[in-house]
């Protein structure tokens, strides 16, 4: 785990990281090969063409050549549309987690995270995950805007207070990881300090399913969620059996995609249902007349996070 | 009396006619108005560099080595928006600029003298809230100012925004009257292709100025508003959105790097040409990839915020159009290049600063392509290496081109010239501490060391140190700079019009100029770099 290690890259310890060295690497090769290239041919015209004595005549009236023009213009351009391609490609790869990925809800506060695993555990500052899984992260903060950064799997994220921010990564080997949090947030910002534990599989599930028996006061997102169902009135408009009522059903409906009013389409997700709950008139979907009030004040964040993994248990996966 | 006429400055010069304070106070002078920007700005300069050394001691050890997170906190917002707001940003334009434009234009002055000294007392009156902001509690928000946290954190963040916005307008109306200048006033024969390269980077750079500015603005005026009245547009308990501010944020102030590194490069045309003594390579290229990074810089400012979580498609079309924009900054480089071959190259202060300019440059253009790569980005973001890339580019750029004018221009400004022999012991120390310090960031940030922290992990010690002692051998640079350039504006040898052999029309009056820049009307008889048809020889 020691960083120092190496001289650049940190060793590469999720199954990303390979490929963004890869083409971190490339650019560092290709940007040597143009800062040499300048500085020697800067210095060897600094000292090939230096003024010998005090007088100086006229020099040499050419200021243009088409080609050589081109030519430097041309070979960057290609150059940076190969690392554009590349980087686009490694992103995308980045940003759509594998299906079946272990589902870790994380909250970033001052100045300190939280982690909500699927069975209702909870972990404060330290992620455990299972090597070799895919594990996506759903974050969001409390407070002001954190930032998730393990360097050794070369993911960040930013986690804000409005919305929901997805990463995910699969560690490659066990042991224990730095988590830093990246963006700005005040006096506990280099403190706000975290470990992700990388655990084999035989070893995550036991921790897990000791780690949920411990934390019974804590209610899990699911539970939670059927709570404000039948507490917060949902129940009244929402069905979980499939029929239609004022509103649509909550069954079998995240993931999937719906025809809104306007004609346009949208696919059920974390952040479309948390706009549903604070501004249900934003988009409606068609059938059903705009009557949902706001639940802006009414239920916490958490509450909301709840109402969400509800929804998704109603759901096939 | 025995004293030789010659150690006299020619007569009149707009340094001592008129006299006394109320004429440099009411002054509609350009080059005055020019040195008392000039004069501020060094005056910020100073205090930003004072904080950054202050940053690095505190860094030099893990833990608490001479002040609390909180103090360290505010300490980074005052060194970043002092040297952004106060310095960097007006400091070519407005120092620079102010003094040589009209002059390199064969102009009596700008085209509104009123509106220029105006200007002049805007950026004063905010830097005054700035000042009283430092006095009363500071701010800890990053000179970014993100909300959520600078809506919620306490400190004087009204009166610093306050003052950054009241300093802007100073920003537009020095840009609004470069351009009507640049349109209006130049010498019949001078066309715009016959212009001198750095009055092409001032003109980008007004253009800038007057579309971007207004939106860092609003902005401001957005923030004012939330953290007084509660309006909630950047809050999300009522319905605001705080990533929101960060597109307003970079809208203006991604643009606003090429208000600092435009008029940079326009100084270094004109050096490398003038110490190469020979035509510019590529003219055109130069003056047109100068309007060419102004108008794609309007649409990169997503690249600020691939880890905010903008959509996937967002962060594919600025990453695309953040290469692009290098592009043209590559093009001059070459162009500088080529310029050097078959010259007749000198190597006086001002082309030491080239020389740096053009090391440092490439290196913090380079990086920027790792931080426009989307994986890598997603690595790098908010680290060290980010640090060093934009100190590269600010520092290694923006700055190192400020220094080469200074030097270049020193002569003409005070009619005298400063130690050669002094100025290349400054150079030798600036460009060795800078490199000592922020080249260590590079490999900091690589292995994942997060800007904006007090303190740091044990596996970071010695390169965080190693920086540190770099920053004093950089601030020793500055100091012995500023003994020699001072002692030169007093005891220096004479200089005479023309020292270095330029061609642009301001060495073609006296060192100083007088009054009115000119004291027979100048004719166009040449263009700014025709060193292959006009012998001129250096008057010394």
């Amino acid at each position: 785990m020691d960083s120092t290690a190496t001289l650049w890259m940190p060793p590469a310890q999720s199954t990303i990281a390979g490929e963004v060295d890869a083409l971190f690497y490339f650019i560092f090769y290709v940007a040597m090969g143009f800062f040499f290239l300048v500085v020697l041919a800067a210095l060897y015209f600094l000292i090939r063409y230096r003024r010998k004595g005090n007088e100086v005549g006229l020099t040499d009236g050419h200021d243009h050549n088409f080609k050589l023009e081109l030519i430097w213009t041309i070979i960057p351009t290609i150059l940076v549309f190969i690392v554009f391609i590349w980087g686009f490609r490694t992103y995308l790869k980045m940003n759509v987690a594998p299906k079946g990925a272990i589902e870790i809800k994380v909250t970033g506060q001052k100045w300190f995270w939280s982690f909500d695993y699927p069975n209702g555990a909870v972990t404060l500052s330290e992620l455990v995950v299972p090597a070799g899984r895919p594990v996506k992260l759903l974050l969001s903060s409390r407070d002001v805007i954190h930032s998730f950064y393990v360097p050794d799997f070369r993911i960040k994220m930013d986690a804000l207070p409005n919305r929901y921010t997805m990463l995910w990564f699969e560690a490659k080997n066990v042991g224990t990881y730095n988590l830093y949090c990246a963006e700005y947030c005040g006096t506990g910002h280099s403190t706000m300090l975290g470990k992700v534990k990388v655990l084999s599989v035989s070893d995550y599930e036991k921790w897990l399913a000791n780690a949920g028996a411990e934390k019974d006061a804590e209610v899990p997102l699911p539970e939670l969620g059927k709570k404000v169902y039948t507490g917060k009135a949902c129940m009244t408009c929402h069905t979980i059996d499939g029929t239609p009522s004022v509103g649509p059903t909550f069954k079998n409906v995240f993931g999937h995609t719906v025809e809104l009013s306007d004609g346009t389409t949208i696919t059920i997700d974390e952040n479309y249902i948390r706009e549903s709950v604070l501004k249900p008139q934003a988009k409606v979907v068609k059938g059903f007349a705009p009557v949902m009030p706001t639940f802006q004040g009414l239920l916490s964040n958490r509450e909301i996070d709840g109402i969400i993994a509800y929804i998704k248990t109603l759901s096939e996966q | 009396m025995s004293v030789n006429k010659e150690s006299f400055l020619p007569e009149p010069n707009f340094l001592t006619s008129p006299k006394g304070l109320k004429s440099w106070l009411l002054t509609l002078d350009h080059k005055r108005i020019g040195l008392m920007y000039l004069f501020a700005i060094m005056f910020f300069f100073m205090i930003g560099g004072i904080f950054a050394v202050l940053i690095r001691l505190e860094l030099l050890q893990i833990g608490e080595t001479i002040m609390s997170a909180d103090t360290y906190n505010r300490m980074f917002t005052l060194h970043g928006a002092i040297m952004i707001f106060l310095f960097i940003i007006p400091a070519i334009p407005a120092a620079m600029g102010n003094i040589m434009l009209p002059i390199m234009l064969g102009a009596k002055d700008v085209a509104f003298p009123r509106l220029n000294l105006a200007s002049w007392y805007i950026y004063i009156g905010g830097s005054l809230f700035a000042i009283y902001s430092m006095a009363h509690g500071a701010v800890d928000t990053g000179w970014t100012f993100y909300t959520p946290y600078s809506t919620s954190t306490n400190g004087a963040v009204i009166s610093m925004t306050l003052g950054v916005f009241i300093i802007g307008f100073s920003s537009i109306l020095t840009g609004l009257n470069f351009i009507v200048t640049i349109h209006k006033l130049r010498l019949p024969g001078m066309t715009w292709f016959k212009m001198p390269l750095f009055i092409w980077g001032l003109y980008a750079t007004a253009i800038i100025q007057v579309l971007a500015t207004p939106v860092l603005a609003i902005t401001l005026i957005l923030l004012i508003l939330e953290r007084t009245l509660g309006i909630g547009i950047f809050d999300p308990a009522m319905g605001g959105d705080p990533v929101l501010f960060q597109h307003f944020f970079w809208f203006y102030s991604h643009p606003a790097v090429y208000i600092m590194i435009l008029p940079g490069m326009g100084i270094i045309s004109e050096m490398v040409a003038v110490f190469s003594h020979k035509r510019i390579f590529g003219y055109k290229a130069i003056a047109f990839s100068s309007l060419g990074i102004a108008f794609l810089s309007f649409l990169v400012w997503g690249h600020h915020m691939f880890t905010s979580g903008q959509s996937e498609y967002a962060a594919m079309i600025f990453s695309f159009l953040t290469f692009m924009v290098g592009i043209p900054s590559g093009i001059k480089t070459f162009n500088w290049l080529a310029t050097l071959f078959r010259g007749s190259i000198t190597f006086e202060a001002p082309m030491l600063y080239v020389f740096a300019f053009l090391f440092l440059f490439t290196i913090g253009g380079l990086t920027g392509i790792f931080l426009g790569a989307l994986p890598v980005d997603i690595h790098l973001h908010d680290t060290y290496f980010v640090v060093a890339h934009f100190h590269y580019v600010m520092m290694g750029g923006t700055v190192m081109a400020f220094l080469g004018g200074i030097h270049y221009w020193w002569p003409k400004i005070w009619g005298r010239m400063y130690s050669e022999a002094w100025a290349r012991v400054a150079w030798v120390l600036i460009f060795v501490g800078f490199n000592m310090t922020f080249f260590t960031q590079f490999l900091l940030g690589t292995k994942g060391m997060p800007r904006r922290y007090f303190d740091y992990l044990p596996q970071f010690e010695g390169m965080h140190g190693f920086s540190s002692v770099g920053s004093l051998v950089l601030g020793a640079g500055f100091i012995v700079m500023a003994f020699y350039l001072i002692h030169a504006i007093f005891k220096g040898r004479l200089a005479g019009d023309n020292p270095w052999g330029a061609l642009t029309l301001e060495w073609q009056t006296s060192s100083p100029p007088p009054p009115e820049n000119f004291l027979k009307d100048p004719v166009f008889t040449h263009g700014p770099y025709d060193y292959d048809t006009v012998d001129v020889q250096r008057t010394v």
